[in-house]
């Protein structure tokens, strides 16, 4: 209890997917002034109406077991699980990354985009749009590369992730 | 088959009964209205009208503090549950378990900014336990029964009932309390039977221990305070509490230091800096009771058994962390402890409490007392001793006069005592004490106020006088903000700035406006005639108690300081200068 490191945890948090419950969520992350480095979530068992969301957050020890407390608090929260502390997970985001470019630009980022098996889903004679997926650090890196080609727009779905193994949240 | 349907007022009325509600404090307004329709009614519910809806809060506190049962109030929407805001959040922090219902505009107008709208569940998230804002009628009954159990288990709160209009007019089949386990909230009841075990080896194990108890034993209930005061004695510890846990280990047992924290004793204070085991009971460690994080119990070992996970290691890392219900952690530890035969080490034992006797013999709480002027501790200390045997409940309003009385009364038992600790609401102490007046009818109930917080909620004045509640009010009248006074005098120069109460009010005549008594006590030699009129009299009565104005409240650790650098008395002003650090807190 006593490391003050700041470390970056990915937390799972299974929840009645009933109105305002995500506004309970951000409400305790904002008032008690807690990150959130991303947050995804959507329904994830329609028969029992459960949402999943997925919170990169990050803080020293402390912090983040003050984080899982005050979440597992909430009424309408089923479960709270730590994938970082919690055994083996993982994790992955979407991305969309537009480009504008032609000529060799247009080229490299073509070639860029295949060695990070990135699709394009979209194409004009003077654009791409492509799909990557992968760990965060994997689309930082690409977004990276195709800033000096002409990137023009990003949107990206922040972190899903889930536990390995046979065993369920 | 048709079943037998009902419409929501009536269904929230049967729901309300089914969950033993006496008494609700309430304020009419047009969304509300089927409501009181229904109210009117029937008789089996009382209804208690307020003069502001801050106070049908506060009243349903003192209420449900004072009895261990959930608290009922019903305002309307809008500015009716705005003015509701300020008693939910202080219900939150003092974990009252409260049920409010408010109401709301019909459903398809909310979002339209329509007269009196107010995104209530909005407003109200962060100061409640949980809110619902219902609707669909058929769920109606379930939210109802669901936020009385949500409001009284694991660590008790407020919970709010947001209901639209339209929902109040519309039929549905009425469902009784089911008990069936909620799907998602379940407080932990029971301790970790391996973490009591290592708890109990510690506190056997202690040279200089203390036991450090706040409002979750009083939360628990009459059976934990007994199972604590037990525990207490088995092991001849000392005991000190929180401005929460006063009664819940009796106050003039030997074995009690008094009051912990920023203006507890200093034997509490250096006990709990100077321990070796600190076993906190239903506490959260507050900072006005650490003081200075980094100085706190520097050599403590700590236990920590709460029911809420989330006061663990929140401000202070514990060694071992019981979470479960007091009483019921009680029980086991005491069973355990005889099972084990445990011991504590008497030698060591006896000189910590030799220690502490001379801490004790400082006689901190000592003051200068003279036959001019009243001296305001000298005031409560009267209060106390002439009030003593009786069946008296105490609440207060917030500042020098209510951590004197926390200071100089002693409660022998829990739910005697209530008071606005974590929000620290001036305003709270009138219409608390009105709550606590409706559910003991026959007994002597004195609100301890200042002549500041009493004129926040005056107007319940008028809800006195019409239920005809004998309060009491006892106002310490130092004509200034006595606590706000006393930080600029030791923090910003003495530069008083509008701490001053100008253009007060006769209280006397105050009181006969409002068809009570009205007393005065100018000099010492006054007191006790107009405190035994006070208690004579079987009305309620203002008692304006002229007291020192420049009077300080000590001892004191300024805010940024460590217990063991308490300010004792006014000497001690000049020698310990409040740090720069200090001065940024609260
Ligand atoms: C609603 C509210 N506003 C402001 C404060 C800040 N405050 C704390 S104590 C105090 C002065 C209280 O004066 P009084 O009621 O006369 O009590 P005294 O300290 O003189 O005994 C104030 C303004 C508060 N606690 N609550
Ligand atoms: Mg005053």
């Amino acid at each position: 209890m006593q490391n003050n490191d700041i470390r970056r945890h990915t937390i799972a948090i299974l929840v009645d997917n009933e109105a305002g419950v995500l506004a309970r969520v951000i409400g305790l992350f904002s008032g008690r002034g807690y990150n959130i480095e991303s947050l995804t979530v959507a329904e994830v068992d329609p028969r029992e109406q459960l949402s999943r969301i997925t919170i990169v957050t990050s803080g020293t020890m402390m912090i983040i077991e003050q984080i899982k407390a005050q979440l597992s608090r909430l009424v309408p929260v089923h479960k709270v699980s730590d994938l970082t502390l919690d055994g083996p997970s993982v994790s992955r985001e979407l991305a969309l990354v537009k480009v504008a470019a032609t000529g060799e630009k247009r080229v490299e980022s073509l070639r860029i985009a295949d060695i990070f098996r990135a699709r394009a889903v979209d194409s004009t004679n003077e654009s791409f749009v492509f799909e990557i997926v992968g760990a965060t650090d994997k689309l930082d890196a690409f977004i990276r590369l195709m800033e000096p080609l002409g990137l023009v727009d990003v949107s990206r779905t922040g972190v899903v992730a889930i536990a390995r193994g046979p065993k369920s949240l | 088959m048709t079943q037998e349907t009902m419409n929501g007022a009536e269904i929230v009325l049967k729901a309300l009964q089914d969950q033993g509600v006496e008494v609700i404090f309430g304020y009419p307004g047009g969304a509300v209205l089927p409501l009181y329709d229904e109210i009117f009614k029937q008789n089996r519910l009382r209804h208690i009208l307020v003069r502001h809806e801050q106070a049908a809060l506060h009243a349903a506190e003192g209420y449900a503090r004072s009895t261990g049962k959930v608290g009922v109030v019903l305002v309307t929407s809008g500015p009716g549950a705005t003015n509701a805001v300020t008693g939910l959040l202080d219900a939150m922090c003092d974990s009252v378990p409260i049920v409010c219902l408010t109401g709301q505009v019909p459903t398809h107008l909310i979002g339209n900014d329509a007269f009196q709208e107010a995104d209530t569940t909005g407003i109200t998230r962060p100061c409640t336990k949980h809110n619902y804002l219902v609707k669909d009628v058929e769920s109606l009954s379930r939210v109802v029964h669901e936020a009385f159990y949500v409001a009284r288990t694991g660590r008790p709160g407020p919970v709010v009932i947001d209901l639209p209009k339209d929902v109040l007019v519309t039929r549905a089949p009425y469902v009784g309390s089911a008990d069936a386990a909620h799907k998602s909230y379940r407080p932990r009841v029971k301790g970790d039977a391996s973490a009591i075990e290592a708890a109990l080896t510690l506190i056997a194990g202690a040279k200089r221990p203390i036991f450090y108890t706040g409002g979750g034993v009083i939360n628990s209930g009459v059976k934990a305070c007994k199972l604590l005061t037990q525990f207490v004695h088995t092991t001849g510890y000392p005991c000190t509490q929180t401005l929460m846990g006063l009664g819940g280990f009796p106050g003039s047992d030997p074995q009690s230091l008094g009051m912990v924290g920023m203006h507890g004793t200093y034997e509490s204070n250096m006990a709990m800096h100077g321990c070796d085991v600190m076993i906190c009971i239903g506490a959260r460690f507050d900072d006005r009771v650490t003081g200075r994080l980094n100085a706190f119990a520097p050599h403590a070992k700590k236990i920590h058994i709460d029911i809420d996970p989330s006061s663990i290691n929140k401000n202070v890392a514990v060694d071992i962390a019981v979470v479960g219900d007091v009483g019921n952690v009680l029980e086991d530890m005491i069973a355990g402890w005889k099972a084990r035969s445990l011991r504590p080490d008497a030698a060591a034992l006896k000189s910590w409490w030799t220690q502490i006797e001379r801490w004790r013999a400082r006689d901190c709480l000592r003051f200068a007392a003279t036959d001019k002027i009243i001296k305001p501790q000298y005031a409560i200390k009267r209060l106390y001793e002439l009030t003593k045997g009786r069946d008296t409940y105490i609440t207060t309003e917030v500042g020098q006069h209510q951590m004197w009385a926390a200071q100089f009364f002693k409660f022998e038992e829990p739910f005697r005592w209530m008071t606005s600790g974590g929000l620290g609401t001036m305003g709270y102490g009138l219409p608390s004490a009105m709550g606590v007046q409706l559910a003991h009818p026959d007994a002597l109930v004195i609100d301890i106020a200042g002549e500041a917080s009493i004129q926040m909620n005056i107007q319940e004045m008028s809800t006195i006088a019409q239920y005809r509640l004998p309060v009491k009010i006892f106002i310490l009248n130092n004509q200034y903000m006595g606590m706000v006074r006393q930080w600029q005098e030791l923090l910003h120069g003495g530069r008083y700035s509008e701490s001053y109460c100008a253009a007060l009010p006769d209280f006397v005549k105050l009181a006969e406006a409002y068809g009570a008594v009205g007393l005065k006590a100018d000099k010492p030699s006054e007191l006790d005639d107009v405190i035994n009129e006070m208690i004579a009299v079987d009305r309620p009565v203002i008692v304006d108690c002229r007291v020192d104005q420049a009077e300080n409240c000590f001892p004191m650790i300024p805010s940024g300081a460590a217990h063991n650098e308490m300010l004792l008395g006014p000497e001690d002003e000049a020698e310990k200068p409040i740090s720069e650090d200090g001065m940024v807190l609260v």
